[in-house]
């Protein structure tokens, strides 16, 4: 990134920007066992969530899709944080998280304990921004209760 | 109506003052993020000059009262100065006769009541209507609406790889189940003018009536609809300097005669009895309930604002900027244009290569400069083109190359970010 960007550089975080150029967890696993598609009306992001879920626990999760630089890194970022976790823990976190771009002063308070998704702390400057923040979440929630209709943001 | 290639005269340039224009426009003040407001989302909607801003307070000030009722003279003020406005906007569009002139919310609910009124009555099961693959949404949704009620076909005239339309394709779909055609005069997503006489001639000659949505010609370039031969022309009065609410169908007057009403109530009828009612004359037939008469009254002081600037003078200096701008987005490193047809106005649509539109907007946002990102209601349009959005500055009389210079910078420092 080049110079100070001021809040700029608050929403466009390193490890945001380099999340959304090289995606972890960009597949459908061959063992997935959910999934859920979501879109964003506003600007035409779509994401599809992908799971293998075994008694409780996340076995494997992977994305597809294409959207901004702010939804890609949250997909990204979110299906590492998840791998490993149980279906709990991650409708917990999605809670935290979505205090956190929203601006719940405490959960900005407590951002450190979110580890890396900490680095979306800037997004609740720009609240026109907070829906691709989500948008890899709401897709979560939906693929864990197994909801066939497509998730809007809208 | 521009042409990009075409040479621009220095005289046509110097016919506008802008500094003068632009301190018409208060919001032009506005500071965004601490910079200058850099307003480049006109196609969405656009900035209000002080006489229409004074137009709404003046007549809420000093004639507010409920038109074509009272005898008392505020009633008497409103209903001439709505009147006016009528009048207005007849002259604008050339239309023969202010009966013509319906006031309506905006371009879509004009073209919702004429799906409604002369679709409904003349569309049945089996017949066709056709659009464009250039459509925004407004002029597909109430088409698709009428097409499912009554078991009839949407027919989409394609474009091609420059945004243009395939006239000859267009020809062929019409045919005889052809029943209405509904087409854009201008595409809010690629700034394209289709050839709009040609069209229309070619629907007439199967003698199918034809509707345009004008909402993104009006602004631009002296409409003449009865040059064009338009059987309906819907436009919005807030893409046109005036306020949001209100915007105006035109309709030939033995087409809008033959046409059921679109909404009951006060205004639009002539007598009511249980067993029956008789309608109002042309236009109050097709405008139930008080309208909103401020809006009429404020756009009509918007439609001469931009005729005391000369139609002529405005599609000159927006060629001016659009071929300024055309060159100089176009030039950027990684940047595609979408939408590069020979006959364009007011929009450059754009990719930018690595770069997301709508991380582009937040970026440009920071500059204080306002572009839309999106699908710009024109989700086939994106379909066509095999992206998910673009982002689209759009231009304004009040617009300055100064401008298209900040647009430019601000689309270098969102690829340095995302470098």
């Amino acid at each position: 990134m080049s110079a100070d960007l001021g809040e700029l550089g608050d929403l466009y975080q390193e490890v945001i920007l380099e999340h959304s150029k090289a995606p972890r967890n960009f597949r459908k696993p061959a063992t997935a066992n959910h999934h859920a598609e979501g879109f964003n009306p506003l600007c035409g992001d779509k994401c599809s969530v992908y799971l293998d879920v075994e008694d409780g626990a996340i076995k494997d999760i992977g994305f597809q899709g294409s959207g901004c630089a702010i939804s890609r890194a949250s997909a990204s970022m979110m299906t590492q944080i998840l791998k490993g976790k149980s279906t709990e823990e991650a409708a917990k976190l999605f809670g935290e998280f979505h205090d956190l771009v929203t601006g719940d002063p405490e959960a900005m308070k407590n951002a450190a304990d979110l580890g890396k998704l900490a680095a979306f702390g800037g997004v609740s400057k720009f609240p026109a921004r907070v829906k691709c923040a989500t948008l890899a979440w709401h897709t979560l929630q939906s693929a864990l209760e197994d909801k066939s209709e497509t998730v809007s943001t809208e | 109506m521009t042409t990009v290639a075409q040479p621009i005269t220095r005289e046509t340039i110097a016919a506008l003052d802008l500094a003068r224009i632009r301190a018409d426009f208060p919001i032009l003040a506005e500071r965004i993020n601490g910079k200058p407001l850099v307003y480049l989302d006109n196609a969405a909607t656009s900035q209000k000059p002080r006489v229409v801003l004074d137009a709404i307070a003046n007549y809420y000030e000093h004639m507010n009262a409920n038109i074509h009722r009272g005898v008392h003279t505020l009633s008497v003020r409103a209903t001439e100065a709505h009147d006016a406005a009528r009048l207005t906007v007849k002259e604008l569009i050339n239309a023969s006769d202010t009966r013509e002139i319906i006031f309506v919310r905006g371009a879509t609910e004009a073209i919702n009541l004429v799906a409604q009124t002369y679709g409904r009555k003349h569309v049945d099961a089996g017949d066709e209507v056709l659009i464009t693959a250039m459509e925004h949404h407004s002029n597909i949704v109430p088409w698709q609406i009428l097409c499912e009620e009554k078991g009839a076909h949407l027919k989409v005239a394609p474009i091609d790889d420059r945004g243009e339309l395939i006239l000859d394709e267009f020809a062929k779909l019409i045919g005889a189940r052809t029943k209405i055609v509904a087409v854009t005069h201008v595409s809010n997503a690629l700034g394209t003018v289709l050839p709009l006489r040609e069209m229309i001639e070619l629907a007439h000659r199967n003698g199918v009536p034809v509707l345009v949505d004008g909402a993104q010609a009006v602004p631009h370039f002296a409409v003449d609809v009865q040059a064009l031969d338009a059987d309906f022309y819907a436009f919005s009065g807030h893409k046109v300097y005036g306020p949001t609410g209100i915007g105006v169908l035109y309709g030939k007057r033995a087409l809008l005669e033959a046409m059921p009403p679109y909404q009951g109530g006060g205004d639009m009828i002539r007598s009511v009895t249980f067993e029956k009612t008789t309608y109002n004359d042309l236009p109050w037939k097709f405008e139930a309930g008080t309208p909103d008469i401020a809006g009429a009254i404020a756009l009509g002081a918007a439609l001469k604002y931009i005729t005391g600037l000369g139609m002529e003078n405005i599609a000159a200096h927006e060629n001016d900027l659009l071929v300024y701008a055309t060159e100089a987005v176009g030039a950027i490193p990684g940047v595609q244009l979408i939408g590069t047809a020979t006959e364009r106005v007011g929009v450059v649509s754009f990719v930018l290569d690595g770069v997301h539109p709508h991380d582009l907007g937040t970026i440009l946002d920071r500059e204080g400069i306002a572009i839309r990102t999106g699908h710009h209601c024109a989700q086939p349009v994106m379909e066509r083109f095999g992206i998910p959005a673009t982002a689209r500055a759009s231009f304004a009389v009040y617009n300055t190359k100064e401008e298209v210079d900040a647009l430019v910078a601000g689309i270098r420092t969102a690829r340095e970010v995302f470098a």
